[in-house]
């Protein structure tokens, strides 16, 4: 699944595994490597292992088994303090007792700085997050996006090659967190920093990342760039967690080259692109994006399946419209269509045709 | 808003100031919540608040001396105290009144032991004195039969006393006053007697004696006074107003027997008061003595402070205590620096059993927590007992030490009995109100931070010491200013394993108050202790901020 050891990987987890009680394995044989200056996610449901994974890296929970590398050093028995990597924490972490720039210069002051770095570090860090003016301030007078600020800038002051962030977003609201997304994004890209993110939220891993690593029951399920992801997932996990997702489930009927013709269970046949299947018989999970569904027979290809759909429910959501269909049985059908001049507003109630290039609906596991 | 806009005060929508009717609605749920709290405020006000004022008071009061002795204090006014001479003859004849009442309500020997706080001796002086103060009377009472029989009848006293014509309330209702001060509670009821105006002016001291007799009589022994032969005392009153009084004009009951007693006057054994004193015994011409009643005769002393500070009072003003008889300062100085040494221990051993509780999952240190809460439930005698078994040189550490062969049989430690001992046993007694805040403040410090500062570059001992340590500071703050408060006032533990060099001031005020019952003392040495706990907040306050004190 994830490439074997590569001699420009910075960070490696060679078949790392963790458990915490001896019986049950929360992070099950691990394999992940990145390379310098990349902005990596972890993202998976609660409980699915990722952010086992990023205290193991920072040192603070130790390996089961396997091995992590840090720049060509194994570091499972490096401690966490000697490891030097920034560390950016869920509730921000910031010391309660100390102001701003005694947060700041705490990482200088713990690794012998003198006065005056350490002083043009903290104005720097601070400038890079334009926090400059709250040098003297406790962390309890500043609201949670300053707090958030401050906590980069403390995991960037001592510049570290590979910073983690563990959930870092979780507790500001829907504006901010967008703005913030772009701010880090843009830091770790400027400052050419390794950045491994944990997070719960796939629309902030879709727009942060390089690659995400999506995480699930102790595993990596797929590890790809955003775009890869969001188009061509791997198995039924991914397509359902990342973005909104048709699954209809059926059995393969044949497998002509690129194609395969999918008998569904009420008996319709459909086409897709065969991923997790290899032979007629097999069942299948299919899966279609909402927005690649086509309602307007004419743009179909000449000969493709087509179902019949009822139309339940129309929601007019301004750049799009999102319409619920009842199809082969499943009344959970969402189709997104652009709000264009001459694009059909749909009735609940009305019969329409729908269908899909091939290529657009993906056969995957059964799930 | 609309074209209002003056600023006036604002008016809620019937036309009442909003500040009316809010404090209108409120009304109800004050007195609610007031009437929620009124047992306990009720109950706090009676069982501690009022005690304490009546210890704070009891710390200066000192009436016992102007109650005792009134018209002693006042003759004493015109001696000088540092004359270095004994006072002269109406001292002794206002102490003979004064004396001669209190020995009667028994009273005199309570005053014998508060002088004798003060100054050794007194007690003996008054108990001796009040014994031999009727001899006097006896005298005159024995000169009086012979001139008179009727003069010792108890039916001729009593009528000549009441006389004819106008009666004069005043010399009971005084009188009624000045037995109520001695017998430290005021006399109700019927006296039955009241002298005549004439008698009143031609015989002034034997007025007053005869009615405090009647009073006395009347209230006290419940008796009839015309049935009851008159106090010693006042013969000796009617043989000082026979010296000076006017007889001619004067025709009440009992005038010629008066005469003839007049007449008679030379017949009388006359001594003077001091002579008198002198010959019960020679301290009453000691004008030390006089200087210690003279310094403690005003109601309000400041006497007990003083003593409790190791000074005392005297004529010269306030001087440092013999050496011999300082010891409170040194019982101070004890009680702070043990408090001080178990605060220190308590927060060494308590500080990693918190740390250990806060960082358990929650289930085991609840169980754990039963551990620490397990002293509360056992009798504080039963623990302090047990290291009594522990500690002693026959006990269990020094056997083991022994049959080790670490110590010698015959040089077994000493560790009861000192101060070593009640700093063990109090450390072990205090310790979980030193563990109890400090886990409930470690509890919210999240292990976050701990990771942070290490992700930072800080090696374990950095981490604890700038990023964990100062966070559970308050934590310290509480539990200290309880262990300290707590042990500053401790009694039964030092008084069972102190010894004599292990006890604290606590254990020498309730001596004051159990055994020399010198409450006063004990009450100056509880003030006292009171303000330095107070002072000990306020600067903690100063300095810490209580603010920043958590107990959860």
């Amino acid at each position: 699944m994830a490439d074997a050891s590569t001699d420009s990987a910075f960070v490696e987890f060679q078949r790392v595994q963790k458990s915490y009680d001896g019986e049950t394995l929360v992070v099950k044989d691990l394999n992940l490597s990145m390379p310098k200056g990349e902005f990596l996610t972890m993202l998976g449901p609660s409980g699915s292992g990722k952010t086992t994974c990023l205290m193991m890296l920072a040192g603070f929970e130790t390996a089961t088994n396997g091995e992590i590398i840090l720049d060509g050093q194994p570091i499972n028995n490096i401690p966490p303090h000697k490891r030097g990597i920034g560390m950016v924490f869920q509730n921000y972490a910031l010391f309660p007792h100390m102001t701003v720039g005694e947060n700041l210069s705490f990482p200088l002051e713990v690794r012998k700085m003198g006065k005056s770095d350490r002083e043009a570090k903290v104005r720097r860090a601070l400038e890079m997050v334009q926090m400059n003016d709250y040098q003297g301030r406790r962390p309890t007078q500043l609201s949670g996006g300053q707090q958030q600020r401050i906590a980069l800038a403390r995991a960037l002051v001592f510049e570290p090659e590979l910073v983690l962030m563990d959930e870092p977003l979780g507790a500001l609201d829907k504006q901010l967190r967008e703005h913030m997304q772009f701010e880090i994004t843009k830091l770790a890209h400027n400052l050419g920093i390794t950045t491994v993110y944990v997070t719960h939220d796939q629309t902030e891993a879709l727009t942060m990342s390089d690659r995400v690593a999506v995480f699930d029951d102790g595993r990596i399920q797929q590890l790809a760039a955003p775009d890869t992801l969001y188009e061509e997932p791997e198995n039924s996990f991914v397509a359902q967690f990342i973005g909104e997702n048709n699954t209809l489930e059926g059995v393969v009927k044949e497998i002509k080259g690129k194609n395969a013709v999918v008998e569904l269970d009420g008996g319709e046949l459909i086409d897709c692109k065969p991923i997790n299947v290899s032979k007629a018989g097999e069942r299948t999970r299919v899966s279609i994006r909402p927005e690649r569904v086509e309602i307007n027979k004419d743009r179909l290809q000449e000969g493709v399946h087509t179902l019949k759909a009822e139309v339940l429910e129309f929601v007019y959501m301004g750049d799009i419209f999102r319409t619920r269909l009842k199809v082969a049985g499943n009344e959970d059908f969402v189709i997104k269509t652009r709000n264009a001049p001459d694009q059909r507003r749909l009735k609940p109630g009305e019969m329409i045709e729908i269908g899909w290039l091939p290529d657009d609906c993906r056969a995957l596991d059964a799930g | 808003m609309s074209d209002t806009t003056e600023t006036g005060p604002v008016i809620s929508a019937d036309g009442v100031p909003l500040k009316k009717s809010l404090r209108r609605a409120l009304r109800r749920q004050k007195l609610r919540a007031l009437g929620l709290i009124a047992p306990l405020l009720i109950f706090v006000l009676i069982a501690f608040v009022a005690p304490i004022l009546d210890m704070l008071f009891r710390s200066v009061e000192n009436q016992i001396v102007s109650n005792t002795l009134p018209a002693t204090v006042e003759a004493l006014q015109d001696w000088d105290e540092n004359s270095g001479v004994a006072p002269d003859e109406p001292v002794y004849k206002a102490l003979y009144f004064d004396m001669f009442l209190a020995a009667e309500a028994k009273r005199h020997t309570r005053l014998g032991s508060r002088l004798n706080y003060e100054k050794t001796g007194l007690s003996s002086l008054f108990r001796s004195s009040g014994r031999r103060v009727d001899d006097l009377g006896d005298d005159y009472a024995d000169a009086f039969e012979d001139i008179d029989p009727r003069l010792t009848e108890a039916g001729f006293w009593f009528s000549l006393m009441s006389g004819e014509g106008e009666k004069n309330e005043d010399p009971v209702a005084s009188s009624r006053r000045r037995l109520s001060g001695v017998a430290d509670s005021w006399l109700f009821g019927e006296v039955g007697f009241a002298p005549s105006q004439e008698i009143t002016q031609l015989l002034p001291e034997t007025t007053r004696a005869y009615s405090e007799f009647a009073v006395f009589t009347a209230l006290v022994d419940e008796d009839v006074v015309a049935e009851e032969d008159p106090w010693e005392a006042v013969y000796v009153a009617l043989a000082l107003d026979l010296a000076n009084a006017d007889l001619s004009s004067y025709s009440g009951p009992g005038i010629e027997t008066l005469r003839m007693a007049q007449e008679n006057l030379g017949n009388l054994p006359i001594v003077p008061f001091k002579d008198f004193f002198e010959d019960i015994d020679d301290d009453w011409v000691d004008p030390e003595y006089w200087q210690t009643i003279a310094v403690f005769s005003p109601s309000y002393t400041s006497g007990y402070f003083l003593n409790s500070v190791d000074l005392q009072k005297t004529a010269d003003g306030i001087e440092v205590r013999p050496e011999n008889q300082r010891i409170y300062m040194m019982l101070f100085q004890r009680t702070m620096f043990m408090s001080l040494m178990i605060t220190g221990s308590c927060i060494l051993l308590g500080y990693p059993v918190a740390w250990i509780l806060a960082n358990l999952p929650m289930r085991t240190a609840n169980l754990l927590m039963i551990l620490v809460l397990l002293p509360f439930w056992t009798s504080l005698l039963v623990r302090t007992s047990a290291w009594k078994v522990m500690l002693q040189q026959q006990g269990v550490i020094n056997d083991t030490l022994v049959w080790l062969g670490l110590v010698d049989d015959a040089s077994r430690l000493v560790m009861i009995n000192n101060q070593f001992g009640t700093i063990v046993a109090m450390t072990h007694i205090l310790l979980p109100f030193m563990i109890l805040p400090l886990y409930s403040v470690m509890q919210t410090i999240p292990p976050s931070y701990l990771r942070a500062a290490k992700s930072l570059g800080a090696t374990n001992w950095t981490a604890f010491w700038r990023v964990y340590f100062p966070q559970s500071v308050p934590g310290i703050g509480a539990g200290s200013i309880l262990v300290f408060i707590l042990s500053i006032g401790y009694y039964i533990t030092p008084e069972i394993v102190g010894g004599t060099t292990g006890v604290f001031i606590s254990n020498r005020i309730a001596y004051h108050i159990s055994s020399s019952l010198n409450w006063g003392l004990a009450a100056a040495l509880g003030t006292i202790l009171l303000a330095v706990v107070l002072i000990l907040y306020w600067a903690y306050d100063k300095i810490v901020g209580i603010d920043n004190v958590k107990l959860g």
